[in-house]
């Protein structure tokens, strides 16, 4: 029996302290007639070996391709002692502090990580963590229009250049409690959000405004500009920013004149593996005056009878289990674990070493977009960008990228899906983990690609300008 | 000691970070940032150290009893960690195509499937990060079930007094309107209560079964039929799924969505407060609103089913799939344990738990429900001891620390005064539930003779009683030395 420790005789003196014949008995106050049959679907089960190799075989199958997709997800080097400390049973198969006395690890842990996160994006406070960047977004949209004194609005402006997946996550969250989010196009040449499709809403009551930096085509945004406009229309400023970015470019904390009011993003770069999508983390931030209408978990360092200190659950009186349906939110468990591997790495790295990935990151994707752009391929965009950047194709896309498919290489996101406007368009990553051979294996496999299709009696043809 | 305070500035770990131009100069300056952030300058081994000493202060499944009432504390198997942790599944981008990963794709589909088979449910999506999100997808998916028939007057959820405040949060979140419906004194919801309650308005009720009073809503039946005929929906809270694995399916019971927590019952790791997994499942006339991505397998090739092929799909919860490293821990647990281990979780859950509680109710403690079979958990109440000797339930788990055991579940479900919840959970031998009744007997023994032991305890933590007032009134979050 896998991970029952019962002996024959403890099964039987069991029963007999309880005072029944079996343990069928024990579920006697289950009515007969919806006791279930036998889990048909559910196999036999596996020796440790037999469940090893079957996982083995499909973990192989699935390949370590060379992968150049970023779009919200993003491979980078995970130091050694990071996983190797977060899966220490102590951190892995603890329960959230609720215990404090017994939970001092976990808990000052988070209290580091919210150091960290504040210190990273220049704001006063942090909560434990949320689900994910976008589960994240809708929170802040939330938390946003509890907090708008000044509004009355549950109107939000949502940049078309955020990431898509967040605008829909965020669309399914919050659109039953009445709250309306208005897209706002991306100028079309610098695939940035210009200050005049913002002039549009002026003099508006709108709640507020959403700024991701640098956006999902990876441009830049004049983030000063933006955030000052919001404020003088009323509007609070919830940033959606990349963690690993923060530490080269403006933290979110020092935008305009008086900084973004609400924080959010996706913590996965700081440690987490990329992992088909999850579990990663969302992080969120805020000023001062806003903490507690933060959803989540937050600690706080306290003193013990004693006056030694010590760290607890605090402010909890936002939550689910206290407040019920007046709470901030409904979220309970939250991405511990994955908080655990981002405080441990970003103590690895430091300020210079996330700074070093960062630069590292822009240099190679700066450097991949130089080598494929040529006749047929160009940059989309005119604007800076961080280490993420689009480039258009004058031949059809998708049959440039099967061929490299075939060569184990993940040449990028296809934006068509969610931008019918950018068909033939790809948004293509090098983080620090590409060598100057990455690049060039990539470069050539294109090459010969669009070579093949452009010779001469290649049924693809360049469309027409 | 915090990790800032072993900061020295210039203090690297250079082998952890990339060799690259010191600047750039590509990005106008009026972008960047122009101090660095106050992070932690330490060497790769002082940082190694401090997280190993800070996992020291911690109690948890691997080092101790953890009998966390609704929680379900059962061991976590090492193979589902390292399995789930293969080279090939972490490197996977999660919009790598399906071609790239047809490995992770069949774990999953497989999952889907035995999870429908466990539950009796029609179909099942994974995607949901934790319970409380499998609990906004349900009652977002009755929402919008009414909406697609037309039916605007239903905007209010019934919910138990007993239920996880999950809940009724959840319930607002969807925009509802939440009432309450009483528990009777043999711990069952009190159905005159229920029959008054449902009407036009009712959307649908949220329920534990088993409740987290511990026992079994033996009336299921019945409150089933009262709802559906008011035209509401049923809701299962799948908190404590553990209990009846493999015995009873919610969908047998009547229920319309479920939600399963894969941190409890599929023993993958709480992790100090995450990450979940809260997977839901349906009947036929809810799943077009499931969330999305699904998993579909068309006998060939696995894929993802998305907004497109489910356009009245509630949408999507986070930007990919969920927490599929979770997912990959569940899916391994429940091959290790095939059809035949299903059902025993439930019965050695039950077996303890049932066993605990009779010694402790012989040991002279109260319980909440007497009469009642427990389920796989349990409530002691402490009211005598509270009135009597002036100790409280508090004051009992502070003191289980001392003799190294996590405490139960205190002063939850609410009903119950001066409560302990406790779940044994099936992995636990027999002479561990035998040494938590010991120190049970020695604590009541303690707070008859010297009750400021109980007052003061814990006395063998890193900390004593922690002032939480302090902490949430000079709010501390964060390490600040400049202030």
């Amino acid at each position: 029996m896998p991970f029952v420790p019962h002996t024959e005789q403890d099964i039987r003196e069991m029963l007999a302290v309880i005072g029944v014949e079996s343990i069928e008995d024990l579920f006697d106050e289950i009515p007969p007639e919806l006791r279930c049959g036998k889990l048909a679907k559910v196999p036999a089960g596996l020796s440790e070996q037999a469940v090893t190799r079957l996982m083995s075989r499909r973990a192989a199958a699935d390949g370590e391709p060379l992968c150049f997709i970023g779009a919200g997800a993003y491979e980078h080097h995970i130091p050694a002692a990071v996983w190797q400390i977060v899966t220490r049973g102590e951190f892995y198969s603890a329960y959230t502090p609720y215990q404090a006395e017994a939970s001092q690890g976990t808990l000052q842990l988070i209290y580091e990580f919210q150091s960290m996160m504040t210190a990273l994006m220049a704001m006063d406070v942090a909560n434990a963590s949320l689900y994910d960047g976008a589960s994240a977004l809708a929170e802040g949209i939330l938390m946003a229009v509890r907090s708008n004194r000044k509004s009355k609005s549950q109107r939000i402006l949502l940049p078309r250049n955020a990431h898509p997946a967040y605008r829909s996550t965020a669309q399914a969250i919050v659109s039953s409690q009445n709250i309306e989010l208005i897209e706002v196009a991306y100028d079309e040449a610098g695939g940035h959000t210009a200050l005049e499709s913002l002039a549009a809403h002026d003099g508006e009551d709108i709640a507020a405004v959403v700024i991701q930096q640098p956006n999902f085509f990876g441009v830049l945004e004049e983030v000063d500009s933006i955030t000052d406009w919001a404020h003088s229309n009323g509007a609070l400023v919830i940033a959606v920013v990349n963690p690993v970015a923060m530490a080269l470019l403006k933290p979110p904390g020092r935008w305009g004149a008086a900084g973004a009011d609400i924080v959010v993003g996706e913590g996965q770069p700081l440690g987490v593996p990329l992992s088909s999508g999850g579990p990663y983390f969302g992080f969120m931030c805020a000023r001062q005056q806003f903490v507690r209408q933060m959803p989540g978990r937050i600690v706080g360092r306290t003193v013990d009878r004693d006056g030694r200190v010590g760290y607890t659950l605090t402010l909890q009186a936002r939550e689910q289990h206290i407040r019920r349906s007046k709470a901030t939110s409904n979220i309970c468990t939250n991405q511990g674990l994955l908080v655990t591997a981002a405080t441990i790495h970003t103590a690895l790295l430091g300020g210079e070493g996330l700074r070093r990935v960062a630069l590292a990151s822009h240099a190679n994707t700066r450097a991949l977009v130089d080598r494929l752009c040529s006749e047929h391929l160009q940059p989309r965009f005119n604007r800076p960008f961080f280490h993420e950047a689009v480039i258009s194709s004058a031949l059809p896309l998708p049959r440039l990228l099967r061929p490299l498919y075939a060569h184990n290489l993940q040449p990028g996101y296809e934006l068509e899906q969610d931008y019918p406007e950018l068909a033939d368009c790809l948004l293509v990553c090098a983080t620090e983990t590409k060598t100057e051979e990455d690049l060039d294996l990539y470069q050539g496999h294109m090459a010969r690609v669009i070579e093949k299709q452009t010779t001469a009696g290649c049924p693809v043809q360049p469309k027409m300008a | 000691m915090l990790i800032f305070e072993h900061s020295r500035p210039g203090r690297r770990a250079p082998s952890l970070a990339p060799a690259t131009a010191a600047a750039v100069d590509d990005i106008p300056a009026e972008f960047l940032r122009d101090q660095p952030p106050a992070l932690p300058e330490v060497s790769e081994m002082q940082t190694v150290r401090h997280y190993t000493r800070l996992s020291q202060k911690n109690f948890s499944i691997d080092t101790q009893f953890y009998p966390l009432g609704s929680c379900t504390m059962k061991y976590n198997p090492r193979a589902c960690n390292s399995l789930a942790m293969l080279p090939g599944f972490l490197a996977r981008h999660p919009l790598a195509p399906a071609s790239a990963g047809q490995g992770v794709l069949a774990c999953l589909y497989e999952l889907q499937e035995m999870l429908k088979d466990i539950t009796g449910m029609q179909a099942v999506s994974l995607t949901p990060a934790a319970g409380a999100q499998g609990e906004f997808a349900g009652v977002a998916m009755i929402r919008a079930y009414h909406l697609a028939r037309d039916d605007q007057a239903r905007n209010e959820i019934l919910v138990p007094d007993a239920a996880h405040g999950t809940n009724p949060a959840t319930a607002t979140m969807c925009g509802y309107q939440v009432k309450e419906i009483p528990t009777d004194k043999q711990g069952d919801v009190d159905i005159e209560a229920l029959r008054a309650a449902v009407g036009p308005q009712t959307a649908g009720i949220m329920l534990t079964n088993p409740s987290t009073l511990g026992v079994f809503e033996r009336r299921i039946k019945e409150i089933a039929q009262i709802v559906h005929q008011a035209g509401g929906l049923l809701y299962y809270d799948g908190a404590n799924l553990n209990a009846i694995l493999g015995k009873v399916r919610p969908g047998d019971m009547g229920f319309d969505v479920i939600h399963m927590n894969l941190h409890k019952t599929f023993s993958t790791p709480h992790g100090g407060g995450g990450p979940g997994a809260g997977p839901v499942g349906v009947s036929n006339r809810l799943e077009p609103f499931l969330p999305v991505p699904l998993v579909a397998y068309d006998g060939d090739e696995y894929r993802w089913i998305t907004q497109q092929e489910r356009p009245q799909s509630i949408g999507r919860l986070s930007a990919f799939m969920g927490n599929v490293g979770v997912l990959l821990r569940a899916y391994v647990y429940a091959r290790l344990l095939g059809r035949e281990g299903m059902h025993r979780v439930a019965e050695f859950a039950t077996l303890n738990a049932n066993y605990l509680m009779k010694r402790l109710q012989a040991a002279g403690f109260d319980l909440a429900y007497p009469q009642r079979r427990a389920t796989h958990e349990f409530i002691v109440t402490l009211k005598r001891q509270a009135k009597q000797q002036g100790v409280t339930a508090m004051d009992f788990a502070k003191r289980l620390l001392d003799f190294g055991y996590h405490a139960p579940t205190t002063y939850f479900p609410l009903l119950v005064p001066e409560c302990l919840l406790i779940e044994p959970t099936e992995t636990e031998a027999r002479e561990e539930l035998d040494g938590f009744v010991e120190a049970m007997c020695q604590i009541q023994q303690e707070a008859q003779s010297h009750p400021e032991l109980l007052h003061e305890a814990p006395h063998t933590q890193p900390v004593r009683r922690l002032d939480e007032v302090r902490a949430a009134r000079e709010l501390d979050v964060r390490w600040n030395p400049g202030a």
